[in-house]
C-alpha cells in the first residue's frame, strides 16, 4: 500500500520542510519513502510544492498522479491541485488565508487556520508545523513522537527556543483536528 | 549504519566522497547545484580534498583530467548543455586512459530546453558523446539507493579501465530525496605508475592523446576497441521485474523505469501481464540478456523521456526476435504511471 | 684549465627539433630546460604543452608532462597543481591557445592565482596550422586569414596580454621578453627563473610572455624575424615587467611570521 501526500503552498511558507519533515518521520517508522520538490528557477514569492509517497513495499513511481492527501497553504495552491486528489482523498487547507473551499463532492476537507493558531503561539513562520499536526493527527501515517523526533533530528542544533514552538504549533493542529 | 534521507544530488556527492573523490571541479546548472553544493561544503573537509568552481564546464573537465593525471579520484557534474561542452574534455580523456566520474543529470533538450527531467542524452552518453572512437562506460541508476551504490562502483570502473565512467540521470533523481545506506566502499587500486607526479630521478613519462603517425594511432583505437569489448563481455547491469510470466515486457531506464513500474503495477490489478527490463548499464547495454528474454516473450515496448534513443539499442538486440512499440515523451515532460498504463493497455490489446 | 660555459641542458632530450629553422621555440625551451637543471627540480617539474607547434614538447622536456586540449592547459595545470602542490607545474602555450581559445582558462586560473608558471609565446601568428591570423597579430599584418592585412575594423586589435593580465588580481609576477637577441635571450632566461622560483616560494601565479619568431609564417629570413619583433612587435607589445608582487608578499609573509 503506497499513501502519496502533495503539499502546496508559497516559496518560503515552509512548504518543502512539511515534505521533508514528512518522509524523515516515514522512513524512521520503517516504510518506504520517497520525496519529490517541484523545482523551477530560484525565485523568492514563486509557487513551491512537493510530494512524499510513502508506503510498505517499493516506491515504484515518485510522481504523484492522484495523491491521498492534499494540503495547500495558499489560495492559488488549492486552485490548482483540488482536481489532483484521488476521488475519497482528503484536502488541508490553511483556512487563515484560503478563503474558498474545494468544489468537488468526493474529497474530504479539512480547514485548519493554521496561519492564526501560529500566530496566537507568538511566531506566524510554525504554521506549516501547526498544519503538520493536523496532518499527523488525521492521516495516521507516522505517530506524532516519531515525527516530532524527526522534525528535531533534522532541523539540528538550531535555536533551543524553535523547538519548543514547533512542539506547541504541533500540539496545537494536533488537538484542533477532532477523532 | 543508519538510514539517511538525502537528495539525489547530495547523494552522489556523499558517496563520492566515501569512495575516495577528492577533486571536484564543476560550474552551476540546474538541476544538478546541490551537488556541486555538496562538494564544495564537504569534499575539502576530506584530507587532500580539492573544489575548485571552474569558469565552465570546459575548465571543469580539463580540471579533473589533470587531477586525474596527478593520481587523485576525480569527478565533476552537470546537466545537459553543460555535458556538451564537456564532451571535448571526456574524449580526451578516453583517449589518454584517465580515469574519472561525470555526471550528468539530465534535463530537456535540444539547446537550453528546460529545467525538466528528460532523456535526451542517452546517444551522446552512451556512443562516447565527443569527437573520435571511443566510449564512455556509463550507468543509470533508478533509486536513490543506486545512485550512492552506483556512483562508488563508478570510480571502481573508471579505475579498472583507465577510461570515462558517466552517472545519467536526470533532474527527477537529482532533486527528490530518498532514504539510503552507503555501502563500504572498496580500498582504491590504482597502479602509481599511470599517475604522472614528477619524475623524481628517474624516467620522464608523457600522457598524451595526439598521435600524429596513422599507424600508431590505429593501433591506440584498436587497443581501446579491445579495452571495450572486454568492458561490454562483463560489465552489463539489468533489473527484471515481474518478467517471469510476462505477455509484455516495458524496456526503460532510470525515472522512466520507475514510471514503468507504478504503471505495471496498475496493469497488473487489471490482470495485464506486463513486465520490466530495465537496463542500469546503458553503455554496455545488456543486449544479450534483453534477447535471451525474447526466447518467451514476443512483446516489448520501449518507454523513453525522448523521442526514442535507447530504443535503438533495444532493436538491436530484439529486431527479428520480438515485436518493438515505443512511447516517447521528450523535452521535460514526465508521464503519470496512469498515462503510461493506458498506453501500454493500448499496445497490449493489440497482442495476439 | 677551460670553463664550461654552455652544453646540453641535462632536462632537455637528445631530439632533433622539428621546429623550422629560425624559430623561438627551440629557444625557449632550451633556456627553460637550463633554468630547470640550475633549480634542480627536474624530478618534480610537470609541463602542460598546448595545442600548437609546441603540442610535442614531450619529444624535447625531459620532465613528466601530459597535453592538454587546445586552451585549456591552465585548467588541466591547475588541477596538478592543486592535487600536488609541491610540484613545479608550468604550461606552455601560444597566441591562440592562450588569448583566443584558452583565454577563460588562462582568465581564471590567473585570477584565482593558482600558483603555477605560464609560459607564453608570442609570434603573431598561428604557426601549425599554417600561419592564420592570430589575436596577437598586427593591424596590417597580412596572414592566410587576413590576406590584405589585418584590419581592426574587421577583425579588432592584438591582444594585449600582459596588459590585461597585469590588472587582474591573483597575478603575482608577470613579465614580457623577447628572444630576438642574445641579451634578449638572457633576460627570458633570467625571467623564466624568476618565475618559477616565485612558484616555488608559493607566491602566485606567474607568467612570462615571450616574444618569439617565426620566419616560416612571417615569410622572412631568420634575421630579418628577429629584426622585425625588434622594429615592430616590441612597439606594439613592448617587453618589460608588467607586474611584480613578489617582494612585497615576501615581505608580508615575514611580517606574518
Amino acid at each position: 500500500m503506497i499513501i502519496k501526500a502533495f503539499f502546496s503552498g508559497f516559496g518560503g511558507q515552509g512548504v518543502l520542510m512539511m515534505g521533508i519533515s514528512l518522509a524523515n518521520a516515514a522512513m524512521n517508522k520503517g516504510l518506504h519513502v520517497t520525496y519529490l520538490p517541484a523545482y523551477g528557477a530560484e525565485m523568492r514569492g514563486g509557487t513551491a510544492n512537493c510530494t512524499v509517497a510513502m508506503g510498505d513495499e517499493e516506491i515504484a513511481s515518485p510522481v504523484a498522479s492522484e495523491p491521498d492527501y492534499l494540503i495547500v497553504m495558499s489560495s492559488p495552491a488549492l486552485s490548482s491541485f483540488q482536481n489532483k486528489v484521488t476521488s475519497g482523498g482528503t484536502i488541508f487547507i490553511n483556512s487563515s488565508i484560503i478563503e474558498a473551499r474545494p468544489l468537488r463532492q468526493d474529497v474530504q476537507s479539512l480547514c485548519i487556520p493554521c496561519t492564526d493558531m501560529a500566530q496566537e503561539l507568538g511566531n506566524s513562520r510554525a504554521t506549516n508545523i501547526v498544519m503538520m499536526g493536523a496532518f499527523v493527527k488525521k492521516s495516521r501515517i507516522v505517530t506524532p513522537d516519531i515525527y516530532l523526533k524527526s522534525l528535531e533530528t533534522i532541523m539540528g542544533s538550531r535555536k533551543k527556543s524553535l523547538a519548543e514552538i514547533n512542539r506547541k504549533a504541533f500540539a496545537a493542529g494536533f488537538d484542533y483536528v477532532k477523532d | 549504519m543508519n538510514k539517511v534521507l538525502m537528495s539525489g544530488n547530495n547523494i552522489i556527492g556523499e558517496a563520492a566522497i566515501r569512495a575516495g573523490c577528492r577533486f571536484y571541479a564543476g560550474y552551476p546548472i540546474t538541476p544538478q547545484n546541490e551537488l556541486t553544493e555538496y562538494m564544495a561544503e564537504h569534499i575539502r573537509s576530506a584530507e587532500g580534498g580539492v573544489f575548485i568552481q571552474s569558469e565552465s564546464e570546459i575548465a571543469a573537465i580539463n580540471m579533473i583530467a589533470g587531477a586525474s593525471a596527478a593520481g587523485l579520484r576525480v569527478m565533476t557534474s552537470s546537466s545537459s548543455p553543460g555535458i556538451s561542452l564537456k564532451q571535448e574534455g571526456i574524449s580526451s580523456m578516453a583517449a589518454c586512459e584517465l580515469p574519472g566520474v561525470i555526471v550528468n543529470i539530465m534535463r530537456g533538450g535540444p539547446g537550453l530546453g528546460n529545467i525538466r527531467p528528460a532523456q535526451g542524452d542517452y546517444f551522446q552518453a552512451t556512443r562516447g558523446g565527443g569527437h573520435g572512437d571511443y566510449r564512455t562506460i556509463v550507468l543509470g541508476p533508478a533509486t536513490g539507493q543506486e545512485l550512492a551504490d552506483l556512483t562508488m562502483d563508478a570510480f571502481d570502473l573508471a579505475d579498472k579501465y583507465r577510461t570515462p565512467v558517466m552517472i545519467l540521470a536526470d533532474g527527477m533523481m537529482g532533486q527528490m530525496m530518498e532514504p539510503v545506506i552507503f555501502k563500504k566502499p572498496h580500498p582504491r587500486n590504482y597502479p602509481e605508475k599511470f599517475m604522472l607526479r614528477g619524475a623524481g630521478n628517474g624516467k620522464s613519462k608523457f600522457i598524451r592523446g595526439l598521435l600524429l603517425d596513422p599507424i600508431d594511432s590505429e593501433g591506440h583505437n584498436w587497443k581501446l576497441a579491445r579495452k571495450y569489448a572486454v568492458i561490454a563481455q562483463n560489465e552489463t547491469l539489468r533489473e527484471e521485474h515481474l518478467t517471469q510470466d510476462a505477455e509484455m515486457v516495458i524496456v526503460a531506464y532510470g525515472t522512466a523505469a520507475r514510471i514503468a513500474k507504478g504503471a505495471i503495477k496498475r496493469l497488473r490489478d487489471h490482470g495485464l501481464k506486463v513486465g520490466l527490463f530495465r537496463p542500469i548499464t546503458l553503455w554496455p547495454f545488456p543486449e544479450m540478456k534483453l534477447r535471451a528474454l525474447s526466447a518467451g516473450i514476443k512483446n516489448f515496448l520501449v518507454f523513453e523521456m525522448s523521442t526514442g534513443q535507447m530504443l535503438e539499442d533495444v532493436r538491436l538486440a530484439l529486431q527479428g526476435y520480438a515485436n518493438i512499440d515505443f512511447h516517447g515523451r521528450p523535452g521535460g515532460a514526465v508521464p503519470t504511471p496512469a498515462e503510461l498504463a493506458n498506453v501500454v493497455a493500448k499496445f497490449y490489446s493489440k497482442i495476439d | 684549465m677551460s670553463k664550461i660555459v654552455f652544453q646540453h641542458p641535462q632536462s632537455l632530450k637528445h631530439n632533433i627539433f622539428h621546429y623550422c629553422p629560425g624559430c623561438g621555440h627551440s629557444i625557449v625551451h632550451r633556456i627553460t630546460c637550463e633554468v630547470i637543471d640550475e633549480m634542480g627540480i627536474r624530478g618534480i617539474t610537470i609541463g602542460v604543452p598546448p595545442a600548437g607547434c609546441a603540442v610535442l614538447a614531450y619529444n624535447y622536456f625531459d620532465v613528466d608532462m601530459i597535453e592538454a586540449p587546445h586552451g585549456r592547459g591552465p585548467a588541466m595545470a591547475s588541477g596538478i597543481k592543486r592535487s600536488l602542490p609541491d610540484r613545479i607545474v608550468f604550461s606552455y602555450q601560444g597566441d591562440g591557445d592562450l588569448a583566443a581559445i584558452g583565454m577563460a582558462e588562462s582568465f581564471h586560473a590567473a585570477n584565482r592565482g593558482e600558483n603555477i608558471t605560464v609560459i607564453f609565446i608570442n609570434n603573431a601568428v598561428y604557426g601549425m596550422t599554417g600561419g592564420q591570423m592570430a589575436p596577437t597579430t598586427m593591424l596590417n599584418q597580412k596572414t592566410t586569414t587576413s590576406p590584405a592585412g589585418r584590419q581592426q575594423r574587421l577583425d579588432g586589435y592584438p591582444v594585449k596580454v600582459s596588459e590585461i593580465f597585469s590588472k587582474i588580481g591573483g597575478v603575482t609576477y608577470l613579465e614580457r621578453c623577447s628572444v630576438s637577441s642574445p641579451a634578449g635571450v638572457n633576460k627570458t632566461k633570467k625571467a623564466i627563473k624568476k618565475a618559477f622560483q616565485c612558484q616555488l616560494d608559493g607566491l602566485g601565479f606567474s607568467m612570462i610572455e615571450v616574444l618569439s619568431m617565426c620566419p616560416t609564417n612571417w615569410k622572412m629570413s631568420s634575421v630579418d624575424s628577429c629584426k622585425w619583433i625588434d622594429d615592430i612587435l616590441a612597439k606594439e607589445f613592448p617587453p618589460g615587467i608588467y607586474k611584480d608582487e613578489i617582494a612585497a608578499l615576501k615581505k608580508a609573509a615575514e611580517v606574518r611570521s
